[in-house]
């Protein structure tokens, strides 16, 4: 079948009531694309033709959007390139983005099984404490402010005395 | 490596290893070196105080001259990868080399337990001991959901790695070892060489050790290798073994003599080949077709013709061509004397 503005092979047919009547359309891509019937498909990414889906990133193209840790400023992207963490709470950071990566290595493991310490669960919150208050005495010194950094000290030896 | 042990014919060592990082401070890869500084300091005071061995040497490795580096490498107490750079690490080593302690690997700690033979268990216990006073001491990163964290989140988890180093001549000259290695890759295994990560095996010598560590217990794994695999190589280089002493036993006994002869009258030996050699004199030792040797002797020159050992040994330090030629005279001499004394 032929455009019904051209002689280009319909590749659009388009039914239409419109007061009870109906129109058909046959057209060309063009002259659809013209008449603002179609989009032009070729060109078009699949997300624009498609009104309604979920869109669910894979890891590797999720980096821009996982945030870098609190704790330690690693982004995923530079994890990526070395293969360390920057620090413990790295894990909860990229705990999405980490947990295929996790399963692909582990055998499909994802959870711990196993020994744990003594002091397991009641205490994380104080791991994180610490580690904030140690950043914070690295800055005091690096900028000279030794009396700030006597302070802190004294918390984190407070904190770890706590501990034990 | 010197000792014996259970089924020592064909394992050489058993290796426990639990990687651990202690709380309140980055991985070493976002550590400043100021931290660092400290995290030496804390693992040092508390290993070195806890009366985890009678007697505890410490090693500050950036100290260090290189060649005694090189021989504890050698030792199998710390990894080439730790050998290296100069940033703030060491390493913790029991008198009797059982356990060493590795500060500011690639974690803050890495508390090892070597055994001579099978004995994981064993390993592990005292693994395990060492790792309740060290937590006494001081807390270790840990979520209840990854467990013990690592700054590879390959060694998250149980954080152990299970190695077990086997010598396995007859396997090579069956050429049953590739269905062997192929076995223990298909069991998310590692198969390694002679120093572990990084290397290829070398000649008759193969590391096996898990990969995983997260989602199984360290019981689980640990049967895993005393019931399964471990006990499987064995039978299998038993098998090899017999069949070669069954069917072939001019070529098993021209390979071991051959060895035998080079060793005692080569003037220029180079490491990989003497690694060669002393592995068919260990085959002819262990299923008793040299009556004349010890396997003590022999295990101790696997030991002792390496590089830095040998320069130990000289007083001095030789180039390749000087070593070459030491190594040569040395097993000459070990082997004379200890075929002489008729010991074994």
């Amino acid at each position: 079948m032929k455009c019904d503005k051209c002689d280009q092979p319909a590749t659009v047919h388009l039914i239409e009531i419109v007061n009870g009547k109906k129109i058909e359309k046959h057209l060309c891509e063009q002259h659809a694309t013209e008449d603002g019937v179609a989009v032009k498909m070729s060109a078009a990414p699949i997300n624009e033709l498609l009104e309604k889906f979920v869109l669910k990133h894979s890891p590797s193209q999720e980096a821009d959007e996982v945030q870098a840790c609190a704790d330690c400023g690693m982004t995923w992207e530079q994890f990526r390139k070395r293969g360390l963490l920057g620090c413990p709470g790295c894990y909860a950071a990229f705990d999405d983005a980490l947990m295929p990566l996790l399963e692909r290595a582990h055998e499909g493991g994802n959870c711990h099984i196993g020994k744990a310490p003594r002091c397991a669960g009641t205490d994380e919150l104080r791991q994180q404490r610490l580690m904030q208050l140690r950043r914070e005495l690295e800055q005091a010194v690096a900028s000279e402010e030794y009396e700030k950094a006597a302070g802190l000290r004294d918390q984190v030896n407070q904190l770890e005395r706590d501990q034990k | 490596m010197r000792g014996g042990g259970p089924h020592s014919d064909v394992v050489i060592s058993s290796r426990v290893r639990l990687a651990r990082n202690i709380a309140g401070f980055p991985f070493l890869s976002c550590a400043s070196r100021a931290q660092r500084d400290e995290l030496v300091d804390i693992a040092r005071r508390h290993v070195l105080g806890s009366g985890i061995a009678e007697s505890m040497l410490w090693v500050d490795l950036p100290d260090s001259p290189p060649m005694d580096r090189q021989l504890l490498v050698e030792r199998h107490l710390i990894s080439r990868q730790h050998s290296q750079g100069n940033e703030p690490r060491g390493v913790a080593i029991a008198i009797d080399e059982s356990v060493s302690i590795m500060v500011n690997e690639e974690d803050h700690l890495r508390i090892g337990v070597l055994r001579s033979g099978m004995q994981l268990d064993d390993g592990y216990a005292h693994a395990n001991q060492i790792d309740d006073i060290l937590e006494g001491k001081t807390d270790f990163a840990y979520s209840s959901t990854f467990g013990y964290l690592t700054a590879c989140p390959t060694n998250v988890g149980t954080g152990i790695r299970i190695s077990v180093m086997l010598h396995l001549p007859a396997l090579v000259l069956t050429g049953e070892i590739e269905k062997v290695k192929r076995a223990a890759k298909d069991m998310h295994l590692a198969v390694r060489g002679f120093y572990g990560e990084g290397t290829e095996s070398t000649g008759d010598f193969f590391q096996v050790s898990n990969q995983t560590t997260l989602g199984r217990s360290e019981n689980e794994m640990l049967d895993d290798f005393q019931m399964g695999v471990i006990p499987k190589i064995i039978e299998y280089e038993h098998a090899a073994r017999h069949a070669l002493a069954d069917r072939r036993a001019h070529v098993l006994d021209d390979r071991i003599h051959r060895a035998l002869g080079l060793l005692t009258h080569a003037r220029l030996l180079s490491g990989d080949e003497a690694l060669a050699l002393l592995s068919h004199l260990r085959l002819g030792v262990t299923m008793g077709r040299l009556k004349d040797i010890d396997l003590v002797s022999v295990n101790e020159l696997f030991l002792l013709t390496q590089p830095a050992h040998l320069q130990k040994i000289a007083g001095q330090s030789l180039d390749g061509e000087q070593r070459r030629r030491f190594r040569a005279e040395f097993v000459r001499k070990r082997l004379g004397a200890s075929r002489s004394t008729g010991s074994g």
